[in-house]
Order: structure tokens, then sequence, then C-alpha cells
């Protein structure tokens, strides 16, 4: 551990391998992220984590960690481009929180909170996008989707199945699923999967359990996302090093 | 029906069996079957799943990625016209309506018999000799009213594509100037017997002595690439040739695969005997597939000469060989991590660096990319010494360049200059009178008004991949932008956030302008969405997007002040426009069906 980097005036020690983020969250200290999850290998799609090291824009989650480094994270001018980006993912796709399920639990609705997101910033799409009700357990609305690839990981990587993937390119890029008829149903998906419970916004939903925890006392409503984070984060004495 | 569906089957293993049931050649395996039935069927993706051991939605996944792959029926007879700024001044719009009235036929529809479908494509890389399409894959020049009344008279009676005249497919050169790389009679072998006498090391010395720097955008130094490739750990290492070639207006290496192709193998097996490389890939892009069976006869002949297999020239251990991929219509593609992706069978999404190619490129092995004419230009360096090609060219620019020049001038093609060439030179040159603008490099690059035309092509100053658009006083530079941006948004892979969103956003804005309804705060905001964008994507294409709008505001403002309505603010939704669903249906146009906006 004698390799240290300074973010924003700390100094941040790493693990060989460890990425920017990754050393970051261990050591307690906070960078907002979307697409990152402590358990699977960052592959920095979202750009919400996106830092100045040594002047240069980079997402942090991918960066691989190197002694010296000079870093700035909260500062005015990346928190404005985060709140852009965030505003962006709003407008992609259609959020209507105060009817979502995932609302409270929702780590888009937290970060545009965090981040003191007060406009719309962009012009809403408004795309067409299904709502996948076929399986009788699990609920599919693609409305929210901010195609964060984490449902594909957590399916192929822990569950051993594929059933998510990516069609599409551009701003039709968008989530599909692993059977002819393209329904849910008709793939190998579990309740108990852990592409069950890795969507950070409200694409994929367990049916019938709407609404079991009032809201007012979720996740985020309790504490914003900036301190939640941190608790998520492994531990050095949990054992901190991802690759 | 029994033994039809035999037939298909056995069509569709033959195609696996070639490919050995290889997941790795997924993007070739659906372009091959492609281009049998024109369409992948939902039963032929499980087939596939099933024969290649991989889940279905990967191969939905790429086939959905690239643009000349369909898994739905798209007509037998599938048209696109190249849409790149160039060929609208040509008139290409006019000559899309034409063919779609004359066939009954919405432009991105299938016809209702199934027989044809008509769209636009990104720029083809035949803008000396535009308008340009492609049908059935299969690239088509020089159209006028004429050509496309005959080939639209040639789809409604079915006539198969081999029996069209050939002078439809007939793509000229048109070098208009040449210079050590287009004149050069190097026979092949030549510049590899003298790489043999000196080594792989002094191989890298030469390169990096001689100042050869990419000819692909970026202009990293070549002979360092190959250093760092020879010095990566790893025993097994690749060469790529990037003929992705799809900066709208580019294609000089379209020239040079078709006259050169011989120094393009042979800059390729120098490289591989440098860094120690067995397997070499050239990535050609879709549009030039033509150029596939033409480019495999050379790649034969060098075989059979001993120039590429075991023991090359008799040296024993000095073990390579050339596979040709060939892309689907993802401009991303010509990016150099994409572009693995791609040869990998993926979708083409650039990847994290670092770690970058060289040392984990094609199947995470050490990997030299360069493109098309840096392989000839090392090849050139070779054989003419470092020295030699050092006195070509500028200081930090050494060696010549080749500059696919389009637009407004009576003499379109290649130029192959020294670097340092001014652009009124190359104005000159080809006999551009009443210039107004030069988009050097392509929409990614830089917009060059008059008073800057004294500049210089070059490392230096301009440096350029090698597009070079010439726009006269009759163009309206906004809608140049414009079509640079519906490129960007086209092509944007919609792996990060800002690319993704961020060029679509600016597309609906310059629509927005377009039709009237842009205001001044729209203009503001474009300087925010560029910040946005060149400070956080993932890869050149979205840092580069908002480029187009950016220069040609600073030079060509009022033509875009001019579209502006005097409010400052205007909302993006647009009440007429929500009726033309409506219009549509009812077959009405007439001033009645049109909400008068201007004085609502
Ligand atoms: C969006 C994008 C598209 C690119 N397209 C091409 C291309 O079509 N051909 C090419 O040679 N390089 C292209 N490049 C540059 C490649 O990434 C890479 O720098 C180049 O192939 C390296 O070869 P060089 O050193 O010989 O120039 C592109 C880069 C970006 C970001
Ligand atoms: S469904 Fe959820 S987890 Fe999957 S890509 Fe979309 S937002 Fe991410
Ligand atoms: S910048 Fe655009 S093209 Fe590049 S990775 Fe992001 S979305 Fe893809
Ligand atoms: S958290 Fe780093 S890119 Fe999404």
């Amino acid at each position: 551990m004698s390799n240290t980097f300074s973010l924003d005036g700390a100094e941040v020690p790493f693990a060989p391998g460890q990425t920017v983020m990754q050393a970051a969250l261990t050591a307690g200290h906070y960078i907002p992220h979307l697409c990152y999850h402590p358990e699977f290998k960052p592959h920095g799609s979202c750009k919400l984590c996106t830092v100045k090291i040594n002047g240069r824009t980079a997402a942090s989650c991918t960066m691989p960690a190197e002694a010296g480094l000079e870093i700035e994270s909260d500062i005015d001018e990346l928190n404005d481009l985060r709140r852009r980006l965030v505003q962006m993912l709003f407008a992609e796709g259609n959020h209507f929180c105060p009817s979502c399920e995932k609302s409270g639990n929702c780590v888009l609705q937290a970060l545009g909170y965090d981040l003191e997101v007060h406009a719309a910033g962009f012009r809403h799409q408004f795309p067409d996008r299904p709502v996948d009700a076929s399986h009788p357990d699990i609920l599919l609305d693609l409305n929210r989707c901010v195609l964060c690839e984490l449902c594909v990981h957590a399916s192929s990587e822990v569950d051993g199945k594929n059933v998510f993937g990516f069609s599409g390119r551009g701003i039709t890029k968008h989530l599909i699923v692993n059977s002819e008829s393209g329904k849910l149903a008709d793939t190998d998906i579990a309740l108990t999967d852990k592409a069950m419970q890795v969507c950070p916004v409200g694409v994929i939903l367990p049916k019938r359990v709407g609404f079991s925890q009032p809201i007012g006392q979720r996740r985020y409503d309790q504490r914003p996302i900036s301190a939640q984070a941190l608790d998520d984060a492994p531990r050095p004495s949990t054992g901190a090093s991802h690759d | 029906m029994v033994a039809d569906a035999n037939v298909r089957m056995a069509e569709l293993d033959q195609i696996l069996e070639r490919r050995d049931r290889d997941p790795g050649d997924l993007l070739q395996i659906l372009r091959e079957i492609q281009e049998l039935r024109g369409y992948i069927d939902p039963a032929t993706v499980t087939y596939l799943a099933s024969q290649l051991g991989i889940p279905r939605a990967r191969i939905e996944g790429v086939a959905g990625f690239y643009s000349f792959l369909h898994l739905q029926p798209h007509g037998e007879y599938r048209v696109l016209f190249s849409d790149n700024i160039t060929d609208r001044m040509l008139g290409n719009q006019q000559l899309l309506e034409v063919m779609c009235h004359q066939l009954w036929l919405q432009p991105g529809k299938v016809s209702e018999d199934g027989l044809v479908s008509i769209d636009m494509t990104s720029c083809t890389g035949m803008c000396d000799q535009g308008p340009a399409m492609l049908v059935n894959g299969r690239a088509i020049t020089r159209l006028t009213l004429q050509r496309v009344q005959e080939i639209t008279h040639l789809i409604r009676n079915r006539t198969p594509m081999a029996d069209w005249s050939a002078d439809f497919f007939r793509v000229e050169d048109n070098v208009r100037r040449s210079g050590p790389i287009l004149d050069n009679k190097l026979a092949p072998g030549e510049a590899l017997r003298i790489g043999l006498n000196i080594g792989g090391t002094a191989i890298v010395e030469e390169v990096k002595k001689s100042g050869l720097r990419g000819r692909g955008g970026a202009g990293f130094p070549t002979g360092l690439k190959w250093e760092a490739c020879r010095n990566a750990s790893g025993t097994i290492k690749h060469v790529v040739c990037n003929a992705d070639e799809g900066e709208p207006g580019t294609f000089k290496d379209r020239v040079l695969l078709t006259r050169q192709a011989d120094m393009v193998f042979e800059g390729m097996t120098l490289c591989a005997q440098a860094i120690g490389a067995q397997h070499g890939y050239l990535y050609l892009r879709g549009e030039y597939r033509y150029l596939l069976e033409p480019l495999q006869e050379v790649l034969q002949r060098r075989r059979d000469s001993n120039l590429l297999g075991k023991s090359i020239l008799g040296q024993a251990g000095f073990d390579f060989d050339i596979e040709i991929h060939l892309g689907a219509g993802a401009y991303i593609c010509g990016e150099e991590s994409a572009l693995i992706e791609s040869l990998e069978g993926e979708r083409g999404i650039p990847r994290n660096r670092p770690p970058f190619p060289v040392t984990h490129g094609y199947m995470q092995q050490p990997t030299a990319v360069d493109n098309v004419e840096t392989f000839c230009s090392a090849a050139l360096a070779i054989q003419m010494g470092a020295d030699a090609f050092r006195a070509i060219g500028t200081e930090k620019s050494s060696g010549s360049k080749l500059i696919s020049v389009s637009g407004d001038c009576p003499r379109p093609g290649i130029y192959e200059y020294p670097f340092g060439v001014s652009v009124r030179e190359v104005l000159q040159d080809c006999g551009a009178v009443n210039t107004r603008a030069v988009q050097v490099s392509g929409p990614s690059g830089i917009c060059v008004a008059e008073h800057e035309f004294h500049r210089k092509l070059g490392f230096e100053d301009l440096p350029t991949a090698g597009a070079f658009m010439v726009f006269d006083d009759s163009r309206d530079m906004f809608e140049v932008a414009r079509n640079f941006v519906q490129f960007f948004a086209h092509e944007s892979c919609g792996f990060c956030t800002p690319c993704r969103v961020g060029t679509s956003m600016l597309k609906q804005t310059m629509n927005k302008i377009a039709d009237g309804h842009g205001t001044q705060h729209d203009l503001r905001e474009v300087e925010h969405l560029d910040h946005v964008l060149q400070t956080t994507s993932h890869c050149g294409l979205g840092r580069t997007a908002c480029n187009p709008v950016l220069h040609t505001l600073r030079h060509f403002r009022p033509a875009y002040e001019n579209r502006l309505k005097s409010l400052d603010f205007e909302p993006g939704f647009d009440l007429d426009g929500a009726l033309e669903r409506a219009r549509q249906m009812t077959g009405r146009d007439d001033a009645g069906a049109h909400l008068n906006t201007e004085e609502a």
C-alpha cells in the first residue's frame, strides 16, 4: 500500500490492479457513478464518473490507478458535466418517477437529487419502447433502461445464462433478451438470478411486490446516494481488489 | 418444399463449414448469409446459435449493429444511395425521390411485393464519381436520371444483377497527380528482400528514422508503434491493415487497394517481420466489397511467389499470411479498437484504453493497426531508404500524402503531394473557382474558409487523413454542417451516454434550425453540448461530433442566423410537425392541413 494518488487534495492509497474509482470508494471517497458496480468489471459507458487526471478528463471507473496522479472530481466543472449527463439519460428514456416502482430505490433518480438536477435541460425524446409482461413473475419495462450493461454482465458472469444483450446502435441501441420470440417468458431467467438485483433503475422488476416498501422509507429516501455508495463499497478488510 | 429447405440448410452448413464454426467469424458468417439470402431470419439466428455455441442474443446484437445486415426481409433488391454532402450537391435526393416515386415506395420501407427497398447510407467512398449507390452491396457510380431509370427498369423486371451492364459498376481511379507512392513500380518482394537483409530491428529503426507518421488521422509515429509492438511480450502477434476508410469524403485507400495492392501487402509483411507477427488482417469496409476478389488474387499470387506463407523468401521461421475481413456498414469500425472487436466478430464498440492494441489487441495479443497508406509509405521508406523518404515533405511531416478531392471542382480525384502543400495550391490544381470553404479531413476534421487558404496540409498546421471537400460560393454551409451532424448521429455506436444521446440531440437542433424554428438559445446550447461531448465521450467520434457546427458557426454565422426566429427561445415541440402523420394518413398536404405556426 505504498502507492497513492491525490483526489481533490486527499491522498488515496491503491492496490495494484485497482482503478481510480475502486481505490477511491475503498478509501471512503465518493465519485458519482451509475454503470459501475463493485461486483463487476468496470466497462465505462455512462461517463458520470468522469474526473480530471493531470488536467485531462477520463472515466475514473476504468482508469487504472497510478502513483502520483493528480485527480480532481468534486469541482463545479465536472459536476456540471455530470448534471448534463443525468439530464441526457432522463431525456433519452421515459421516466415517470411518481408511478415507478423503483422510485426511492433508483440510482438515476438518486443521482438527480444528489447532483441537484433541477431542470429537464434537454428535449425529452419520448421514445416508443415496449413493456414485456410475458413472464409470469418478472416485468421488463424498457422505458426506463439506461443501457448500463449490468444485467448483461450479471446474467452471463454470475448466473451463467446470457438472458440479456444489446442490439441496434446509436440512439436506437436497446436491450434484447435471449429468445427467438424476443419475449422474456421464453428465456431461462429466474427470480433468484443476480440479473434480477443489479438494475439501477426500474426495468427488471419482480411482479406482485409493488410498493411493498412505502415511498419515503426507501434506500435513497433515507440517505443520499453519495453516502449510501460508500456504505456499499468493499472495505479493505473484506478484500478490496477487483479485476 | 422439403427439398428447398434441405438446399437452404446445406448452403448454411457450407458457410459454417468454411468458417470452421468459429464464433470469432460471426460477422463474416452473417455477412455471407446476408449476401446469399438478403436477410437473416430468426430461425437462422437460432440455428447459428446452436452451431456456434453462443447465445442468440449475441448474434442478434451483432446483426443489429451493422447497417448492411438485416434481421427482417429487406427486399430482393436493396438500394442504398450514398448520402455524403458531395452526393447531395450532385442531386442524390432528387434521384432517390424519382426512384421511390417510380417504384411506388417510401424511403426506408420495403415494397409490398417484397421486391425492393430504397434508403440512404453514409458516404460510400465514391465522392469523385457521385452520386453513388449500393445495390445489394455492389457499388454503382456516376448516377444520372437516366441511369436511375435504367436501374429501376432492371429491378422491376427482376433482372439478376449478374446480367446488369458492367458499366454501372465501373469505378474510376481518377488519379490526377501522382508521386512516389502512386508512381511506384515496386516489384513484389523488393522491399521485403531489403528488410530480410537488414533484419527486424533495423526495419523499426529505419521507419523511425524516416519520420513516418500514421496516415489514418491521428498521426502517431509508425516506427514507435512498431517498436512497442516488437517489444510487447507474447509470441503470437498480429498486423492489421485499417481499410475501413469511413470518413466521408475520403477514397484514397480505395485507389491504393486498386492500384498498389502489392505495396500495401508488402508494407504489412515488413511490419510482420519487424514486430514478429504471424497473422495479418485487412479490414475492408463493406462498401468496397467489389475489391474482395481482386485483392484475394493478389494475395494468392504473393503466396505462390513465397512472399506470404511459410518461410517467406526462404527465411526459416518467417511465417506470415494475410486474411481479408469485410465490414458491414459501420464507420466506428475504423477506430482501431472497435475494428479489433469487429475482427473478433463482435459489435464494433471501442475498447477502454489503456491497455492499447500494441500490447492487448486482437485476441488480447500484441497488434499493430495501421492505415492502408501508412503501410504503402513504410514500404516506400524501406525501399528508398529513410533519408530519401525524409527529404520529401516537411520537417515534421515527411513523405507524401494522398488527398481525396471532391465537391465543387472540375477535376475531382486523387492527388499525391509532398506534405506542406497549401490549400490554395490544391484548389488551383483541381480547377476550383469561387471557393467558399474546404472541409479538410472529413466531418471530424477542419472547415477552412477563404482567408485561411494559405494554410498547409501537414502535421504542423492542417493534419489530414486525406479528405478535401470543396464548397463554392453557391453552397450553404449550414446544410454542409447539418449533413455531417446527421452522419455522426447515424454512426454513433451508442456505447457512451454523451455521444449516444448528444449526437441525436445535435441532429434535432440542426433540423429545428433548418425548419425555421431555431433561436439564439439553440446556438448557445450547441456550445454546451460540445463541451459535454468533447470532455466525456469515450472515443474520437463523440469528441469531434460538434466540430462541423462549431467551425461553420465561426466562419459562416449568417448561414445560421438567417434561419433563426427572432425569439430567444422556442420549444422543441413542433405543433405542425405533430400533424404530419395525420396528413400522411389522409393524403393531404394543402394549406388547410397545416397550422400556420409563423402567425400562431
Ligand atoms: C471514429 C474514428 C474512425 C476512424 N476511422 C479510420 C479509418 O477509417 N481508417 C483509418 O485508417 N483510421 C481510422 N481511424 C484512426 C484509427 O483509430 C487509428 O488511429 C489508425 O488506424 C492508426 O493507423 P495509422 O497510425 O497508420 O494512422 C479512426 C478513428 C476514429 C476515432
Ligand atoms: S435493464 Fe437495467 S441493468 Fe439492464 S441495461 Fe437496462 S438499466 Fe442497465
Ligand atoms: S463516443 Fe460515440 S462512437 Fe465513441 S464509444 Fe461513445 S457512443 Fe460509441
Ligand atoms: S461509472 Fe464510470 S462510466 Fe459509468
